[in-house]
């Protein structure tokens, strides 16, 4: 559990004031100067030993990412991107860093692009974040006005920031798609190599950070790298922003040790799992794009990155998204396949061709009109798409139909039983299996 | 010099290149859908993965440089697998995933037989369909009278999208939608505008693109495949004649990395229908006024009575923009026998000297020398419209290496930016006059076009551009940068062979002065219809060509002639390069190859030409002009001529430099006899109307 001492989003309920004046008495902006004086490398050495790992779903160490960038400028400019286009289905931490605690990001985004050598940070913003963008450029309004940011500011390190507007495509939070749509291009993801930060926006280096990553540098270099990585767990250290919703009795937002065990989370500040801790079928622990872990292995499930591979999942983003048993799981997943049907950019050819297939089947499967053998065969295409594209959508669209099949292939054979054993005049099983998953198929004839 | 294994076997590649370069030198064979060598990299159909050893995804192989490789942790050489399980479960996956929305309609599809889908689905799908959703449809889009779509079959490589922007310079096409509603389109379904368009055709993988005028027409393997020259423009593009029977159903660019690399212009690709029509397939008399059907004893008879009748010094002779080095030998050789002294090759009046040496002529830098030249100017040329494979070229290179352009005359899109300098002589002599230019281009070039050199002033401009180029350092031992761009495809040879007014002889304008007024009795028009033939009814008129357009229209005798694709001929391009066709087809009924009609016509005017064969034309025609045996090798030529041009004076008129092309589809017989070239002159003409209508 986190103490209240430890917190860095200390606004993130919005009940304080998000401007300036509010901001510094939480301790923003606080001896900026002092670090930006310790150097590109005393900073980097800070967040590196520190232990942050990028909160934007992937876990990349974050000052190792940092210390990619040139060394020495050979005439091009570096750019700080900030990826705000938070989309993942179940994730809101971002936002709230925007409407509630603006100046922690835009502090980050000094101390960090100072440590890349950077003059000019762009933050790109989710399409739908209209007020979190008023809210967001009046905090960078307030921060050049006071002469903490901009041309000639007391940091004596000029910086600039600008807010983009995306227009709301999945893809575009993908950091090269980002890159190029904020070149104004079509969001398609790009090759890599080269990666971003030796040839990104505009050519130039660059290095992407989700806002959460960016947000909590200032704290670090506050309370030192220590402090942090005291919290949470070996390699996985330092508080986390979880987003937790579906079947809990109080859906929230919450700051919260990295490794906080999934039950202690999920009762401790969402009342726990509507109708009782039993009641849970799975979760899924780590917005849309993570597979599904059933309810067997969340008990004392530790929420951090590595934990989570073990069970075949991934912290993602901790957009924690619970779903009790009156959930139809195939349903669920198909719902979230056609998500990725629809977002996908369609560059390149298994994502494009195969999320369309995976979403069909699936819509089948949760109707129970197919066949068994398909269940084995929908498995070997998101294996095909899986790691055959050129970004990671096409992973996001592959896992979560894995976790299905994994953990609720009893499931949809049932399903594909009671509808073969029981089919509607209309070819549409119009009943959800509501039985629990170990219960025989209700229809007699159904056994195959 | 990275090593690398590939497949077990150790390689050393250059620097640079990608994997699937280096799979294919290693002699392992990468499928690929949206990988093209002269297109940019797009890395989306993912056919051509690869395992790299260590790596936990396979790679796309087109995507990744050699020197991306890192060596293992113990300094192990990095590892390329190719025909792995992991590969080859990787391409079965992706090849599934192709053909699951593809119609697999390949028994009405264009493209069977010659797709690469089809083949690549052979060699490396599996057997067996697992999809049982409906299959994706997609509306066809129009694009154009050249290019049909099908756009069902699309596998979205983006093989065209990229050809249109990166090298047709013209970013008519795209992408709309995504994911699987992804379309290619020009989203207004508009007609490409571009001059390069159907190359489009070859780039796309699968049936998606095809040619239009050819749609149903043929299937691949009936074909018989000639390798030919191009004759539309003056840069000579490699071509392959597809014939069927006696009939050329398609014609298709060859690779050529010196001339035209693998593009043709539209006018190249489907002049095949102009082939066709309008072709003349017997000799013509006229009697009485109308042009009848005549025997070749009868038509040659008529000429021998009308020569023995006029004096040498009336009759003369032009020569058109298509005919190959070996009729216009024989045809020199028959006027020089007859002691004729006006003949002229310069239809449009070219001030162009054969007499002041080979290099005041040529395209002296060469097409390649393009890659290297650091600043160009244009005098008097649209290079898009005279020839738009050098001018995709001029592009790629102003793309990546920002060759600086400049233009004289007029104001045109050249797909590319330029800063103009004006609009006739006197900006060239301001350029001339002016000594503060600071510029530091090491390989200046310099292309007059015929509409500069076409003018009574030409023959100034030319040396004011010698004069230019001179200036600029554009003339060392190492680097030649004076050019000329000629639009005819004879116009080299002609000019090499000295088709030009003999001593007291006549040019162009002159001899068709002497038709209307009475002083030339007699014309020999070979292939000669670029010219204004009204008001000179008085002269005994020969037309000898393949196409009943203006000149067979005056003439009093028509002899039936062969076209390009119906005879062996030798052709000298722009930059003195000697290339030959290859007889693809017959000519159409009593038509004859050209230079044997002039043979048989020597016969009748006891003139007879020494060579009864093509081998012995050659012959005789390589002890003339030696340079002419040397076939696809450029001319090896001193500037001294140019040197010697540079400082001839001569004044230049005020007049601005008009384009020497005024219909780019609508240039010469075959393209006025071609359907499909009229309907693109209407399209084109019907498009800048509307420019004007709104625009303004």
């Amino acid at each position: 559990m986190l103490k209240d001492k430890d917190r860095i989003f200390k606004n993130l309920y919005g009940l304080h004031d998000w401007g300036l004046e509010g901001a510094r008495r939480r301790g923003a902006w606080d001896g900026t100067k002092k670090f930006l004086e310790m150097g590109r490398d005393g900073i980097i050495e800070e967040v590196k030993n520190s232990g942050l790992r990028g909160r934007g779903g992937a876990g990349f160490p974050t000052g190792l990412k940092w210390s990619f960038m040139p060394r020495e400028s050979d005439g091009r400019p570096h750019y700080l991107v900030v990826n705000a286009d938070e989309s993942e289905p179940g994730t809101c931490k971002d936002r709230e860093i925007m409407r509630h605690d603006p100046h922690l990001l835009i502090e980050g985004c000094l101390l960090a692009g100072f440590a890349m050598g950077a003059n000019t940070a762009y933050i790109y913003l989710r399409g739908e974040f209209i007020h979190e963008r008023e809210r967001l450029q009046a905090a960078v309004d307030e921060a050049y006005e006071a002469g903490l940011i901009g041309k000639n500011n007391i940091h004596g390190h000029d910086f600039d920031v600008y807010l983009h507007h995306g227009a709301g495509a999945y893809i575009c939070g993908e950091e090269t798609a980002l890159l190029e749509s904020l070149e104004g291009k079509k969001g398609q993801p790009r090759l890599k190599p080269p990666f971003p930060a030796n040839c990104g926006l505009y050519g130039a280096p660059t290095t992407v950070n989700n806002v959460e990553s960016i947000a909590v540098v200032p704290d670090i270099m506050r309370r030192g790298a220590t402090w942090f990585s005291s919290i949470g767990r070996p390699n996985n250290s330092g508080t986390k922003l979880f987003c937790i919703s579906g079947h809990v009795e109080r859906p929230c937002n919450v700051e919260e040790e990295m490794g906080i065990p999934l039950r202690t989370l999920l009762e401790k500040h969402c009342g726990g799992v509507r109708g009782g801790w039993d009641n849970l079928l799975a979760v899924i622990p780590g917005g849309s794009s993570v597979p599904c872990i059933p309810a067997m292995e969340c008990g004392d499930l530790p929420m951090d990155f590595d934990t989570l591979v073990k069970h075949k999942s991934g912290l993602g983003t901790a957009a924690v998204i619970v779903m009790d048993k009156s959930t139809d799981i195939i349903r669920a997943i198909a719902r979230l396949s056609y998500f990725y049907k629809h977002e996908s950019c369609g560059q390149c050819t298994p994502c494009r061709e195969g999320t369309g297939w995976m979403w069909r089947v699936l819509t089948r499967m949760a109707e129970g009109r197919a066949q068994k053998r398909e269940i084995d065969m929908l498995f070997e295409v998101t294996k095909q798409v899986e790691g055959h594209t050129i970004c990671a959508l096409g992973d996001a669209a592959a896992w979560p139909v894995q976790g299905l099949i994994r953990h609720f292939r009893h499931v949809i054979e049932a399903r594909i039983d009671e509808y073969a054993g029981n089919p509607d005049p209309d070819g549409a099983v119009t009943e959800p299996a509501e039985q629990p998953p170990a219960s025989p198929p209700a229809s007699p004839v159904a056994a195959e | 010099m990275p090593l690398l294994i590939i497949d077990g076997e150790q390689f050393e590649f250059e620097d640079g290149i990608t994997l699937i370069q280096a799979c294919e030198i290693a002699g392992r064979e990468i499928p690929r859908f949206c990988y093209h060598e002269r297109l940019s990299i797009a890395g989306n159909c993912r056919m051509c993965l690869v395992e790299v050893v260590g790596m936990p995804k396979p790679m796309a192989s087109c995507a990744m440089s050699v020197n991306d490789l890192r060596p293992g942790p113990n300094g192990e050489l990095p590892e390329i697998r190719t025909n792995s399980e992991t590969v080859r479960h990787a391409r079965e996956g992706v090849m599934e995933f192709l053909l699951i929305n593809h119609p697999l309609d390949c028994p009405i599809c264009d493209q069977g037989g010659e797709c690469d889908l089809q083949d690549q689905a052979m060699a490396y799908g599996i057997d067996t369909n697992r999809y049982e959703e409906n299959k994706r449809a997609v509306e066809n889009k129009y694009i154009g009278p050249l290019i049909k779509t099908i756009m069902t079959r699309c596998i979205h490589c983006t093989r065209c999208v990229r050809f249109m922007t990166e090298v047709a310079g013209v970013e008519e096409l795209g992408a709309t939608g995504r994911g699987e509603d992804m379309e290619i389109t020009t989203y207004l379904e508009a007609g490409l505008t571009s001059e390069l368009s159907g190359n489009v055709i070859d780039l796309c993988p699968v049936g998606a693109l095809t040619s239009k005028p050819y749609a149903f027409q043929a299937r691949p393997w009936e074909l018989r495949k000639t390798e030919s020259i191009d004759v539309m423009d003056a840069l000579g593009a490699n071509i392959r004649v597809d014939c069927r029977g006696r009939e050329v159903m398609r014609i298709m660019p060859r690779n050529n990395d010196e001339v035209n690399e693998e593009w043709i212009s539209d006018k190249s690709r489907f002049i095949w229908d102009g082939l066709r029509s309008q072709r003349l397939d017997q000799p013509y008399l006229r009697r009485d006024g109308r042009l009848e059907p005549a025997g070749w004893d009868e038509a040659f008879g008529a000429i021998a009575d009308r020569i023995k009748s006029v004096r040498p010094d009336q009759m003369a002779a032009l020569v058109g923009d298509l005919q190959s080095a070996e009729e216009m030998f024989a045809l020199r050789d028959l006027f020089t026998r007859l002691e004729i002294p006006h003949m002229d090759c310069r239809q449009d009046g070219a001030q162009l000297n054969p007499a002041l040496g080979r290099e005041t002529y040529l395209f002296n830098s060469s097409i390649e020398g393009v890659d290297k030249a650091d600043a160009l100017m244009l005098i008097g040329c649209n290079p898009r419209l005279e020839a738009p494979v050098l001018n995709a070229r001029i592009r790629r290179r102003w793309l990546r290496d920002g060759l600086e352009v400049g233009v004289i005359g007029e104001k045109m899109d050249l797909t590319y930016d330029y800063s103009y300098v004006g609009a006739g002589p006197d900006s060239l002599q301001a350029l001339l006059d002016d000594d503060t230019y600071s510029g530091t281009a090491t390989h200046p070039m310099v292309i007059i076009g015929q509409g500069a050199l076409a003018r009574d002033d030409g023959s100034a401009a030319l040396a004011a551009a010698a004069k230019f180029i001179e200036k600029r350092g554009g003339l060392r031992d190492d680097w030649n940068g004076f050019n000329v761009l000629h639009t005819a495809a004879a116009r080299v040879a002609g000019l090499d062979l000295g088709i030009v007014p003999r001593e007291g002889g006549r040019d162009t304008a002159a001899i068709l002065d002497g038709a209307r007024d009475g002083d030339i009795r007699l014309l020999y028009l070979l292939g000669a219809d670029e010219i204004d033939l009204q008001g000179t009814e008085d002269a005994f008129i020969i037309y000898q060509g393949s196409h009943g357009d203006r000149g067979a229209h005056h003439a009093d005798v028509v002899l039936p002639g062969a076209a390009y694709t119906e005879k062996e001929g030798t052709y000298v391009n722009t930059e003195g390069r000697v290339q030959m066709t290859k007889k693809a087809a017959f000519p159409p009924g009593d038509a004859r190859e050209d230079w044997t009609i002039i043979r048989a016509l020597s016969d009748k005017l006891g003139e007879t030409l020494p060579y009864d064969s093509l081998g012995e034309l050659r012959k005789a025609l390589y002890e003339a002009h030696p340079h002419l045996a040397r076939l696809d090798a450029l001319p090896e030529l001193s500037g001294d001529g140019l040197a010697k041009l540079a400082t001839a004076g001569g004044s230049m008129g005020t007049e601005p430099f008009a384009s020497a092309i005024e219909d780019f589809y609508l240039t010469n017989p075959i393209a006025r006899a071609s359907s499909v070239m009229a309907e693109l002159s209407a399209l084109k003409s019907a498009q800048s109307e509307e420019l004007t209508g709104t625009d303004g």
